[in-house]
This record gives structure tokens, C-alpha cells and sequence, in this order.
């Protein structure tokens, strides 16, 4: 499992990387190496409202669909085009693959470090 | 509490990712991922351990007589050796389950059923005998390993000689051997792609399943999971117990006419079955041409009404794009309609297609 250091980490498996007055989330290596190789991605539009918790989209793998959670709220204020005509980038580079940039923040999740992610994955997998 | 296949150990070590499946613990995929196995079927070959499907004995003199009441299909006509699809009914025409009968000698068949089934036919079958027959279920003898792929037959031919290999899809080769291992060689398979289904004592399965790995390495070989054969059995049209079929739905609205012999004398389910008359519903194959992917239990619409809901659903991974069987309105749904589909509170665009959406240039 790949971490980087300095971005935080949601408990449902997205990362989250501050870049100015934006936040940055996509998801994680584990969460990608969890889900397979993934064919379709549902992004959310410019302009929308995401809330901390909920879904702000999905992705599917051959398999099966799961959620991707925001783990901040916020308004959605650029999406990643490009993973919607090639989902594969998600599984080839979690980290570089962002899903959406969120403005005007009102709440976040608690995050964790890359250390504590790294824990909090190692527990829930015993 | 989930069984073990013979290869549990084998596949752990293979980086399989284990899931629970009709009662069995089987990987779900390994670590190449389910679209890198689902196209070494297709263009090279894959290997399935498929132990976890049933087999079930049918001997005595009245043998035949027995399977022609208890299936759909016909098999006076079978030479030795010879494998035959056919459902199973209940009374009301439903499907208790679909299977594949050997003929192995007059008065011998080797019966194959699906995994989740087994007891449930095996209990079938005993309430339903008559005569001189009997019925032993002999599923935990056997491991079961399903060699598919443009070069199955080539990696085959490194560990056993060419008169072992049946010549003919649909046939099989009783007591004969490969890699040294006592096997029935039978070319069958659940994929759309050339290939064999091995069947052995589960004592020898992982000295089967490493032999045919290191025979096939030139060939591009690979360790396959159950996520790969989902999806290619999805891209060749191929029907699955607990989705097209179920106790409900009849092999005529699933699209079986071909193994349901309405011409025999009897057998269980045809009273209800000529009753029903021409099938209401019927199964239909679904191209997506809007963005989304389909899935099982969604709602399918054409002009605004619904007509029936889906079965089945994935991406296919050869076709390059998502599929879906479904069960519609026998009056609906002709080849070219346009229909939507449901997909968590969204519609996705989709149209009828022929059946199968794949199929192999022989």
C-alpha cells in the first residue's frame, strides 16, 4: 500500500490535499488495490454542493459499484475530465488521479496522517 | 461456515482474493485483476478451479428413464461419452437448476450441477426416482479445473496424448489421464471460448492445477477467479443459475427452448409448461449507449412504461463496452429498441441486441 506524506486521509478511504484556498480529494492506493480494476467513474458537476460524509460520486469496477465519499463540504469547483474517459488512471496512479476540487470549505472529516491511516487500515483488515 | 476447495492453499499463494461463493471460499480474482483474466481467456488461456460445482452419479437400468422424466432435454439419443445441457424443472415449470449430463456407458451418467444447488438437486433427484436407479452425490471425490482459451488445447497436448482429448465440443473422454493424474477430459466450458473442463480425485488437484500452470507458461497462462468467468460468461450470453433462471422462471423465458423437449412423453414441468403456453417474458440482451454501467435488479422502460428489469450486468472487457441481460415483455423489446434502465435514480440509455454479444471466430 502506497501512502504519501502530506495529504490527509478519510476513514472511507479517500485522500484529501489542501492547494491553496482548494481542496483536492481522490482515492486512496489501498481503496483502488481494494476495489479492481475499475471501468466507470460518476464525478459531480462544477458548481455543486458536496457535505462531508456523503457520497460525492461513485465508482465501478467489472464487479461491482461503491461510493466515494467527501470528506469535506464544500462547492465543487473543477472536476478531473479525464477520468471519466479513463477510469484505469485511478488504479495506475491513485495519488496523481484526483477526482474533484472543492472551494469555500465549511467542514471537514476528521482526517488522519499517513501514519495513522496506515494504522487505521492495518486494524480494519484483522 | 464456507468450504474449502482442494486448491484453498494454492490459491492464497497465487494472491487470490477470497470470497464466499455458493458455499465455498474461492478467489474472486488474483492479483493481475479480473480484465487482465478475462482477456487471457479470450486470447490466450485461463485456468478456473471450478471444484466447488456439483457431481452427482445416476446409474442403474432405469438410468435413462430417470433423466428423461427429471430433465427437460433428451438423452436417448447420447453416445458414450457424450455431455448434454439441459434444465431441471419443478412441477409449476420453474427452474430448480440447469445442468450438464455425461453419458459415460448405458445405465452410467455423471450429472454436474451448480454449487449453490447441489443438495437441493441431489434431494430432488431421490424424491423423484423410481425404478432400478440410484443417485450418489460424489462432489467432494472430485476437483474440478476449467483449462479456456484460444490455447487451451495447445497447453493440453504438452500433458497428454491426442486420442485423450475429445474431438468434438460437447464430448468428453471418460478414464483417461493428463499429466500423469486419472481424469474424464470433457470439452465444455463456461467462458464462449475454445477449451476443456478437467474432472479428478480432489487428492491430486494441486499437483493438476501447478503442472498445467508450467505447462501453459509460453502459452500466457493464468490463474483465473470467479470475477472473469462472471463477466465472460456475461459477454458470451450465457445463462446463471439465481440470475436468468430460478424457481420462478421457466428455461422458455430464459431462452433454453433449445434444451426443453416439449415433444417427449413427459417430464416434470411439462403439464405446467404446455399450460403457460407461448412465454410471457423473455430474456433479451442490452448494449449500453449512454454512460453507465447496468447491473442486476434495475428497471428496464421503453416509452416510458416499464417492461422488465435486468439479470444481469457488467462491462465487458473484450467488447469495450457495458452489457446487460434482462427478462422483458415477450411483446417488447424486439432487436434495435431503445430502452432505459434505472440505475441508482438515474436513467442510462441502452438498446436491444441479438444474443450473444460474443462469440468466437472458430
Amino acid at each position: 500500500m502506497e501512502l504519501r506524506e502530506g495529504l490527509k486521509y478519510s476513514k472511507s478511504h479517500e485522500w484529501v490535499k489542501a492547494e491553496g484556498e482548494e481542496m483536492v480529494i481522490g482515492l486512496t492506493d489501498y481503496a483502488q488495490s481494494e476495489l479492481g480494476d475499475l471501468v466507470f467513474v460518476n464525478l459531480p458537476e462544477v458548481g455543486d454542493e458536496v457535505t462531508a460524509g456523503e457520497p460525492l460520486g461513485d465508482v465501478e469496477s467489472v464487479k461491482a459499484v461503491s461510493d466515494v465519499y467527501s470528506p469535506v463540504s464544500g462547492e465543487v469547483s473543477e472536476i478531473n475530465e479525464a477520468l471519466l474517459d479513463a477510469p484505469e488512471l485511478i488504479n495506475e496512479s491513485p495519488y496523481e488521479a484526483w477526482f474533484i476540487k472543492v472551494k469555500d470549505v465549511s467542514e471537514e472529516e476528521e482526517l488522519l496522517s499517513a501514519e495513522e491511516y496506515k494504522a487505521f487500515v492495518e486494524s480494519e483488515e484483522n | 461456515m464456507e468450504l474449502k476447495t482442494p486448491l484453498y492453499d494454492a490459491h492464497v499463494k497465487a494472491g487470490g482474493k477470497i470470497v464466499p461463493f455458493g458455499g465455498y471460499l474461492l478467489p474472486v480474482q488474483y492479483g493481475t485483476g479480473v480484465i487482465k483474466e478475462h482477456m487471457a481467456v479470450r486470447t490466450q488461456a485461463g485456468l478456473f478451479d471450478v471444484s466447488h460445482m456439483g457431481e452427482i452419479l445416476c446409474e442403474g437400468k432405469d438410468a435413462l428413464a430417470n433423466l428423461e422424466m427429471l430433465l427437460t432435454n433428451k438423452f436417448g439419443n447420447m453416445v458414450d461419452g457424450q455431455a448434454r445441457y439441459s434444465p431441471m424443472c419443478n412441477e409449476n415449470g420453474g427452474t430448480v437448476d440447469d445442468l450438464i449430463v455425461y453419458k459415460k456407458s448405458d445405465d452410467h451418467y455423471f450429472i454436474v450441477v451448480n454449487a449453490a444447488n447441489k443438495d437441493k438437486d441431489y434431494q430432488w433427484m431421490l424424491a423423484h426416482q423410481f425404478g432400478e436407479v440410484t443417485f450418489t452425490d460424489v462432489s467432494d471425490q472430485y476437483a474440478q479445473l476449467a483449462l479456456q482459451g484460444p490455447k487451451a488445447l495447445e497447453i493440453l497436448r504438452k500433458l497428454t496424448a491426442e486420442d485423450n482429448i475429445p474431438k468434438k465440443y460437447y464430448h468428453a473422454v471418460f478414464d483417461t489421464e493428463a499429466a500423469g493424474i486419472p481424469c474424464i477430459i470433457s470439452k465444455t466450458g463456461y467462458t464462449g471460448e475454445d477449451g476443456v473442463e478437467l474432472y479428478f480425485s480432489s487428492e491430486e488437484a494441486e499437483t493438476m492445477w501447478n503442472a498445467l500452470l508450467e505447462a501453459g507458461k509460453e502459452e500466457g497462462l493464468i490463474p483465473c477467479g470467479l470475477g472473469a468467468r462472471d463477466t465472460l460468461r456475461m459477454e458470451a450470453a450465457m445463462p446463471l443459475y439465481g440470475h436468468e433462471m430460478n424457481d420462478e422462471i421457466t428455461p422458455l423465458e430464459t431462452g433454453l427452448s433449445f434444451a426443453v423437449k416439449m415433444t417427449k412423453d413427459d417430464f416434470i414441468g411439462k403439464a405446467a409448461l404446455e399450460e403457460k403456453g407461448e412465454p410471457k417474458i423473455k430474456r433479451v440482451g442490452l448494449k449500453v449507449v449512454g454512460r453507465g454501467i447496468i447491473r442486476e435488479h434495475q428497471e428496464v422502460s421503453a416509452d416510458g412504461k416499464i417492461i422488465g428489469h435486468t439479470t444481469s450486468g457488467t462491462h465487458c472487457p473484450y467488447l469495450g463496452y457495458p452489457i446487460a441481460m434482462a427478462l422483458v415483455d415477450a411483446a417488447c423489446g424486439e432487436l434495435g429498441t431503445k430502452v432505459s434502465v434505472a440505475v441508482r435514480g438515474r436513467m442510462v440509455e441502452a438498446e436491444v441486441v441479438a444474443l450473444p454479444f460474443y462469440k468466437r471466430n472458430k
